[in-house]
C-alpha cells in the first residue's frame, strides 16, 4: 500500500500547473529557486512552497549547500506513475491508430466516389 | 498496407480526477466525427484487435443512451453505458460514461474535434467522479495493455512540458 501512497502524492503534487511548469523547466537541468520563480509572476516564498510539495512527494530534490540549493529532478514517482499509466496509453494508442487506418480507408473510398 | 506512420497521442493527468488524451488524424472533423459517432464505423476501430465489439448502441441526441459491450479471447465481457449530453456535429460531443465493473459511478467525458488544414485534433476529457474511480479505470486499461512493452519515463515529461507550454 505504500506504493499507492506515493502514487497518491505524486498525483497530488503534479495536479498544479505551476509544479508541473516547474518540473518541465527541471526536465532540462538543475536550477536555483530565482531561477525558477523568474518565468512566473510570482514571490520567492510562492515558489518555495511549491518546491516544498514537490520535494515531499520526492519528485525533486535540493543541493545542500545552504547559499543556493540548486533543485534536481528525480525520476523515480515519474517512472511510477509512467508504468502505472502505460497499458492505459497503449489502450488508447491502438484504438486511435485503429481509427487513424480506418479514416484513411474511408478517405479513399471517398475519393472514388462521383459525388466528391 | 499498414506502414502508414500514425501521430503521436498526449496523455495528460490534467488534475487528480481527470486524463485529457489528445491525437491528431488526417482527415476532416465531420468524418472523424462520423467515424465516432456511427455504430457501423465505431465497431471497426474502437476495440482492442484480439476483442470482439458484441454490442454497438448509438442514439445520438441529447439525452440518448449509448451502450458498448467488448468480448476478449477468454469470452470475458466488458461494458461501457452511458447518456449524449450534447451534441455539436462537427466539433463536440459530451456524454457521461459508465464503466461496468463500477456501475454506481459516472463519468463525463467531452470530445472536442478541431479542423486545421483538412486535419483534425481530437481531445477526450474524461473527469471522474473521485480519484480512486480513475485509477480503476487506468488499470482495467492497464490489464488490457499488461503484456505490452512499458513506455518510457522521456515520454511523460515531454508531457508534462507540453502541458506548460499549452
Amino acid at each position: 500500500m505504500i506504493a499507492t501512497d506515493q502514487l497518491s502524492l505524486t498525483f497530488a503534487a503534479l495536479a498544479d500547473p505551476t509544479r508541473r511548469a516547474i518540473l518541465a523547466r527541471l526536465s532540462r537541468g538543475e536550477a536555483t529557486v530565482t531561477e525558477l520563480a523568474e518565468p512566473f509572476a510570482m514571490s520567492l516564498p510562492a515558489v518555495s512552497k511549491h518546491l516544498k510539495v514537490l520535494e515531499r512527494a520526492g519528485l525533486i530534490s535540493r543541493g545542500r549547500e545552504a547559499q543556493w540549493r540548486p533543485c534536481r529532478i528525480e525520476v523515480e514517482p515519474l517512472e511510477e506513475v509512467d508504468d502505472w499509466m502505460a497499458g492505459y496509453r497503449r489502450l488508447w494508442e491502438e484504438r486511435f491508430d485503429r481509427l487513424d487506418d480506418y479514416l484513411r480507408e474511408l478517405q479513399q473510398k471517398e475519393d472514388g466516389a462521383p459525388d466528391r | 498496407m499498414t506502414s502508414t506512420t500514425h501521430g503521436a497521442t498526449t496523455f495528460t493527468l490534467t488534475s487528480d480526477t481527470e486524463i485529457t488524451m489528445t491525437r491528431e488524424f488526417a482527415a476532416p472533423a465531420a468524418l472523424v466525427f462520423e467515424a465516432s459517432t456511427r455504430p457501423e464505423h465505431v465497431r471497426r476501430w474502437w476495440g482492442p484487435r484480439d476483442h470482439e465489439m458484441i454490442t454497438c448502441d448509438i442514439d445520438l441526441r441529447p439525452g440518448g443512451s449509448w451502450r458498448w459491450v467488448l468480448r476478449d479471447r477468454e469470452g470475458n465481457e466488458v461494458g461501457f453505458h452511458g447518456v449524449y449530453q450534447e451534441i455539436n456535429p462537427p466539433s463536440r460531443i459530451v456524454h457521461t460514461e459508465c464503466f461496468d465493473p463500477v456501475p454506481d459511478d459516472e463519468s463525463l467525458v467531452t470530445v472536442t474535434f478541431e479542423e486545421r488544414d483538412s486535419r483534425t485534433l481530437m481531445t477526450s476529457a474524461s473527469r471522474y467522479s473521485s480519484k480512486e474511480v480513475r485509477d480503476i479505470v487506468i488499470q482495467s486499461g492497464m490489464e488490457a495493455g499488461a503484456a505490452e512493452s512499458l513506455d518510457r519515463l522521456a515520454e511523460i515529461v515531454v508531457e508534462l512540458g507540453q502541458t506548460v507550454a499549452g
